[in-house]
């Protein structure tokens, strides 16, 4: 075995370092390296959405400009404007836990947990609007008097992709709470703090699929 | 072997359950892709069996319709994808690396979980209705059958994601975790062929596994993307189905290639020809995949344009084939060539994959795709590529690196009876297939004309040689396990890093770091035919 005398002296040093890695400054990029390739397969996981969503909006042009408007753009702006600055409290959260400050860290990340909470909370309201007037997907949908044809599909690609996307906030707001939980115990430091980083990572993700998801969406004209 | 390996070090079902430990990651997919294996042979001597006659023989339509499905499903999603890359891959890639484990050990066992849940989900479909839909799932046919097909689409979302932790974990280990002095171009040619692999699994996955889940809100919420009574489109499910699932036969046989990159330098104590050719061959193999989906889909009205665009991307493949097939056997040239198990299966490889790579072109090509299109041809061809292709180079594989997994050696003279049978019995399945397939013989059909049936007969009994051949090696590969003689730290020769610790290695792999400063196929120089005179004079 690896002399454990050097292991534990490592472990001192770097309480967070595994057993495989030489050094923390190896490990952090190999983690990096790894959430780059997970937002690289998020990416081509949307882009079959959007590849669907550019097909059927050119087989259906006439019904995704009309589905566009049961949309609320206002409030689609406001989300907008939520995920834009929660991917600067994240960012701010990142370079705190760099610069070791642990209480600006705490808060940023309950700045980015609450602005999260805020987006899923209007997507709820919107949600709720369109389920009441029968805006639905495909086989459900049952509101009546559009003037063209097709409109449910432009509800089937709206409920999927921002359905989709709403799950990839849930997943971010409780990998957050998992860091709140690290950063309250202490966890991180300026030598450790990767998680939060590729946590951070993953955060820009979802904040930039929803600035693509914008204008497919609300913004047709 | 003395002192404790990673099979002793400790004892328990838990400490193998939440081993974090790559070589047990790699023996309990071993294991389990054995398993999956298995039933999946079984159910293909179920339709061999059904096949023998042009009527009924033992099963009824819908339950035919069945079997050829799962079988498909379970020998694609659940043996040849995960086989190479998570078992063996696994096993030797750290140790090849000279690294202690991969890069995320923690995500390396959930991908092994993941594998676990994906397989019950599609071996429940077997109870729950069974999904007759064939392992490619068209629309609309699949959003309109019964069955299981819900269950089986989920257990391949699941199973997407056990394949890109894998590669995750791969790419990350390549980069990171290589011993100090191995530079690129010291690694294996299996890291290469891996590292190929884990390009495809993390771009391509995704999109099957959205593809899935489309179908599956398809048939729960009817969202209507592929159905064309709501305005979707079907055929946009062949192109998301094929963009990944082209790219996917790749994942296949890359793995099966990098194997023969190791096997056949050490077998004939040569370094190996055109190392960076074969690298980078098998890095453009992945680049060119994901341009060619298109010609699964020949006959199902793409414009003739995109057919023969993708038709000639298709033939663009054959190049970097045919780099690597010439290279091994620039590789044999002048070697000292030792037909031990391991090496007997790698040019059972090259004979096979030949066969099976130049029908290939056959199907690329348009005007001959119309006729061969949906026959016992195509069924043959990728028979050839996925079975005498992967499938034997795994066989080439766990021969090559059993001693070292288990630190046993198993029986060479039963090894060359059991190859012999699988060479005999696999080519008189398939190459029959061939035959009927040009003639006319439809895949997937139940019942046939009458003058097909020597041919399915021929198939047939040829499947009952395999299927002993490999019986055979299953016999001695476990007897093995109980017997002596255990195996030396390096039986074969090999000069790369797993063979320079013991076998079985220790459970953090080599007692000291490496340190590498050669190429992996430095092999001592052979005498000259000058110098054997000389010796024996």
């Amino acid at each position: 075995m690896s002399t454990p005398q050097a292991t534990a002296e490592s472990q001192a040093h770097a309480p967070f370092l595994q057993h495989h890695f030489h050094e923390p400054v190896q490990q952090a990029e190999a983690a990096k390296i790894g959430m780059w390739l997970f937002l690289v397969t998020e990416i081509l996981l949307f882009g079959g959405l959007f590849t669907g969503y550019g097909i059927l909006r050119m087989l259906h042009p006439d019904a995704f400009h009309h589905g566009h408007t049961y949309l609320d753009r206002w409030l689609g702006a406001l989300n907008t404007v939520v995920l834009l600055v929660s991917s600067f409290t994240m960012a701010m959260a990142v370079h705190s836990a760099r610069t070791g400050e642990r209480k600006r860290l705490v808060r940023f990340l309950l700045a980015t947990l609450a602005l999260a909470a805020v987006f899923l909370g209007v997507k709820y309201v919107e949600y709720s609007h369109k389920f009441h007037e029968g805006l639905l997907p495909g086989r459900f949908y049952s509101h009546k008097g559009d003037p063209v044809p097709g409109v449910h599909m432009f509800f089937s690609l709206y409920f999927v992709m921002t359905g989709l996307h709403g799950l990839h906030v849930v997943a971010g707001m409780v990998t957050i709470g998992w860091l709140l939980r690290r950063a309250l115990r202490g966890h991180f430091s300026p030598a450790y703090y990767n998680p939060v980083e590729i946590a951070g990572l993953y955060w820009h993700l979802v904040d930039m699929i929803w600035i693509y998801l914008f204008p497919l969406l609300y913004l047709i004209s | 072997m003395t002192g404790a390996n990673y099979l002793t070090e400790t004892r328990g079902l838990r400490s193998w359950l939440f081993t974090l430990d790559h070589k047990r990651i790699g023996v309990m997919y071993l294991w389990s892709t054995l398993l999956a294996f298995f039933l999946g042979g079984v159910l293909a001597m179920l339709i061999r069996l059904e096949l023998i006659t042009p009527q009924k023989t033992l099963m009824d339509a819908d339950t035919y319709n069945k079997v050829f499905t799962l079988h498909g499903a379970v020998m694609i999603f659940l043996f040849i994808i995960p086989s190479i890359p998570a078992a063996l891959g696994n096993f030797v890639l750290p140790l090849l690396l000279g690294a202690k484990d991969v890069a995320f050990p923690r995500l390396n066992l959930a991908s092994y979980y993941l594998y676990v849940a994906g397989a019950i989900m599609a071996l429940a479909s077997l109870v729950t209705g069974g999904i007759d839909t064939g392992w490619t799932f068209y629309t609309p046919y699949s959003t309109s059958t019964g069955g299981a097909v819900n269950l089986v689409t989920l257990a391949v979302f699941v199973l997407g994601f056990s394949s890109i932790f894998t590669g995750i974990n791969f790419i990350a280990t390549t980069h990171k975790l290589r011993a100090p002095g191995m530079n690129w171009f010291r690694m294996p040619l299996f890291v290469w062929g891996m590292y190929a692999t884990a390009i495809i699994q993390i771009l391509a996955t995704p999109v099957l596994g959205i593809t899935v889940l489309l179908l599956f809100l398809e048939r729960v919420f009817g969202v209507g993307i592929f159905d064309p009574k709501l305005g979707g489109d079907p055929v946009l499910f062949q192109h998301f189905f094929w963009f990944y699932s082209h790219p996917a036969v790749y994942i296949m046989i890359l793995p099966g290639m990098a194997i023969i990159s190791e096997v056949i330098p050490v077998f004939s104590q040569r370094p190996i020809f055109g190392y960076r050719a074969i690298a980078f061959s098998s890095v453009a193999i992945a680049g060119v995949s994901f341009l060619v989906w298109g010609h699964h889909m020949f006959v199902s009205g793409q414009s003739v344009l995109a057919s023969a665009i993708f038709s000639f991307l298709t033939f663009l493949v054959a190049i970097p084939s045919a780099v690597k097939v010439f290279n091994w056997v620039a590789t044999m040239y002048k070697g000292s060539i030792r037909l031990q198990a391991p090496m007997i299966y790698a040019i059972t490889f090259l004979l096979l994959f030949a066969i099976g790579g130049l029908t290939g072109l056959f199907l690329g090509s348009l005007a001959t795709d119309v006729h061969l299109h949906d026959t016992y041809f195509v069924v043959a061809h990728f028979h050839y590529v996925m079975m005498g292709g992967t499938f034997i180079a795994f066989l080439a594989g766990l021969h090559y690196w059993w001693p070292k997994m288990f630190g046993r050696m198993y029986s060479e003279t039963a090894a060359r009876v059991a190859a012999a049978l699988v060479f005999i019995g696999f080519n008189a399945t398939f190459l029959s297939q061939f035959v009927l397939g040009s003639r006319g013989m439809p895949r997937r059909y139940y019942n046939y004309l009458p003058e097909f049936q020597a041919l399915h007969v021929l198939s047939t009994v040829g499947s009952w040689v395999l299927a002993l051949g490999l019986l055979i090696v299953a016999g001695y590969l476990l007897a093995s396990l109980r017997r002596k003689p255990e195996a030396p730290p390096n039986p074969w020769g090999g000069m790369t890093l797993e063979w320079q610790t013991t076998s079985p290695p220790p459970t953090h792999n080599f007692l000291e770091q490496p340190v590498v400063d050669r190429g992996p196929y430095d092999f001592p120089p052979l005498e000259t035919e000058e110098e054997t005179v000389a010796r024996s004079a």
